[in-house]
């Protein structure tokens, strides 16, 4: 028993998330008994069982429980490349907005390059999009930076949204479905972990083709091997 | 005992009906319906609480909205907060705050809003049904489901989830009214309300009867909950 879910362990290294047994649990809910479970993210434990704290999938992986989410608004976390919309230029920063709680500020020592303070408007102005990195969640609110591989103002092409739980299922595993998407269209596009999504070809087909593989992709959420499914349906469409 | 104006057994409860995710533009949502009466609730955040001085630094909050809509009684009612929907917006905000902690998300809201479509008696209890699976759906960390149900008494029998037409009984005793929910699975209940008379000794068979109907409340929530993945 113990060497089976060493190995197993070591699979979840390899494959993340995808393999493993995954059901559907609401809060409360009992996932699993028995002393051999640890309680992972979304998941504790009561006595002899490990209950779900919310509603989502549930997944064993080796000894570790985990639930997770499928739908709710994004919670904003370090490290995530998030898509956001400039709303004010103050005398040091940027204000954007990112669809999450709390405010999201760009320092205007976070952008790449040193700029004057008075021609702030015009390399981002009110009404941008850009990509940011987050460097810090303080209790006020939070802190973006620009400076990163592929951060930066977003021109052209068109923005939309989707859940931002789905976001991992868009980008696959180490990106292969964003990589099928962007081959088969041709477009650039950018997903940033709060659902928003950055979509710019070379013409507005490609780039609507690309907006319904995205949202058909973000539709399923329980079907294995989808990057597969998805060759099929760019044969199809 | 007296046969309840409806023709349903003492702990008969009305048929329920409930569907999650019935709002795009929500983070949450569902509907709820005993009977008759439909309720729908919407759940947004955590998002930026405003005013600001209502911001709580140590933990989120949670605020509730519950108005029944103008078209969902016979006679028009006038749309906006009453003195009624203050208190069951209030009741029903501290009904589901037990499941919840939100400490992980301070200085935010998250803001319920419940809508009765159609009115028959037992709205805030289908409020809360509704709002508690539309937090679920919001992916609120959440202990468990909340659970609610009216229990009527008609002269002297207890009559479990009673309509308008029984809540409308006026032979005896008349009829009296306990709304209350209860945290699913366990014996914690978060809401209890009592209007009209009823002698201590009888509440045994009040809970009684609540814990039966909130089981079958509860299948009808889990299974809504599971629904909307395909």
């Amino acid at each position: 028993m113990m060497i089976e879910n060493e190995i197993n362990e070591e699979n979840e290294q390899i494959e993340s998330s995808e393999g493993n047994k995954r059901w559907v649990v609401v809060p409360g809910e009992i996932i699993v008994s028995g002393e051999d479970f640890l309680p992972g993210e979304g998941a504790r434990r009561e006595g002899d069982n490990v209950i779900a704290d919310r509603f989502g999938l549930a997944e064993v992986a080796g000894r570790m429980i985990k639930v997770i989410p499928l739908s709710g608004a994004y919670i904003p976390r370090r490290g995530n490349v998030v898509i956001g919309r400039v709303v004010d230029v103050t005398f040091n920063g940027w204000l954007v907005d990112t669809d999450s709680a709390g405010s999201a500020f760009l320092p205007i020592a976070e952008s790449p390059r040193f700029l004057n303070r008075n021609e702030m408007d015009q390399y981002l102005g009110i009404g941008d999009v850009l990509s940011a990195k987050i460097w810090s969640i303080k209790g006020r609110g939070i802190d973006l930076t620009l400076k990163g591989r592929g951060l930066g103002k977003l021109e052209g092409g068109f923005i939309f949204r989707i859940n931002a739980s789905r976001v991992p299922r868009i980008i696959g595993r180490e990106g292969s479905m964003i990589t099928l998407i962007k081959e088969k269209t041709g477009c650039n596009i950018t997903v940033g972990q709060n659902g928003w999504v950055w979509v710019k070809g070379d013409d507005l087909d490609s780039e609507i083709k690309a907006r319904k593989a995205i949202e058909f992709v973000a539709d399923k959420v329980l079907i294995e091997g989808l990057t597969d499914k998805m060759e099929v349906w760019f044969q199809e469409n | 005992m007296v046969a309840r104006p409806s023709g349903r057994k003492a702990n008969e409860m009305r048929s329920m009906k409930a569907k999650v995710g019935i709002i795009p533009n929500a983070d949450g949502s569902a509907m709820f319906a005993f009977g008759d009466t439909i309720a729908i609730a919407a759940v947004y955040g955590p998002r930026q609480l405003h005013p600001q001085h209502m911001q709580d630094p140590s933990t989120g909050i949670l605020r509730v909205n519950y108005d029944l809509l103008s078209f969902s009684v016979s006679e028009r009612k006038k749309p906006g907060p009453s003195r009624r929907s203050k208190e069951i917006s209030q009741v029903t905000e501290w009904a589901l705050s037990p499941v919840l902690d939100l400490r992980a998300f301070p200085n935010t809201v998250i803001d319920v809003q419940i809508y009765i479509l159609q009115a028959d008696a037992g709205t805030r209890t289908a409020g809360i049904n509704a709002a508690s699976m539309a937090l679920a759906h919001a992916g609120i960390p959440m202990k468990n489901l909340i659970c609610s149900v009216a229990v009527g008494k008609l002269d002297k029998d207890l009559a479990l989830d009673a309509d308008n037409a029984e809540e409308h009984y006026d032979e005896g005793e008349g009829h009296t009214d306990i709304p209350l929910a209860k945290i699913a699975g366990t014996d914690e209940f978060t809401l209890m309300q009592l209007d009209g008379k009823i002698p201590p000794e009888m509440i045994k068979d009040v809970l009684e009867m609540v814990n039966k109907g909130c089981e079958e409340i509860y299948e009808v929530q889990k299974k809504a909950l599971k629904e909307i993945v395909e």
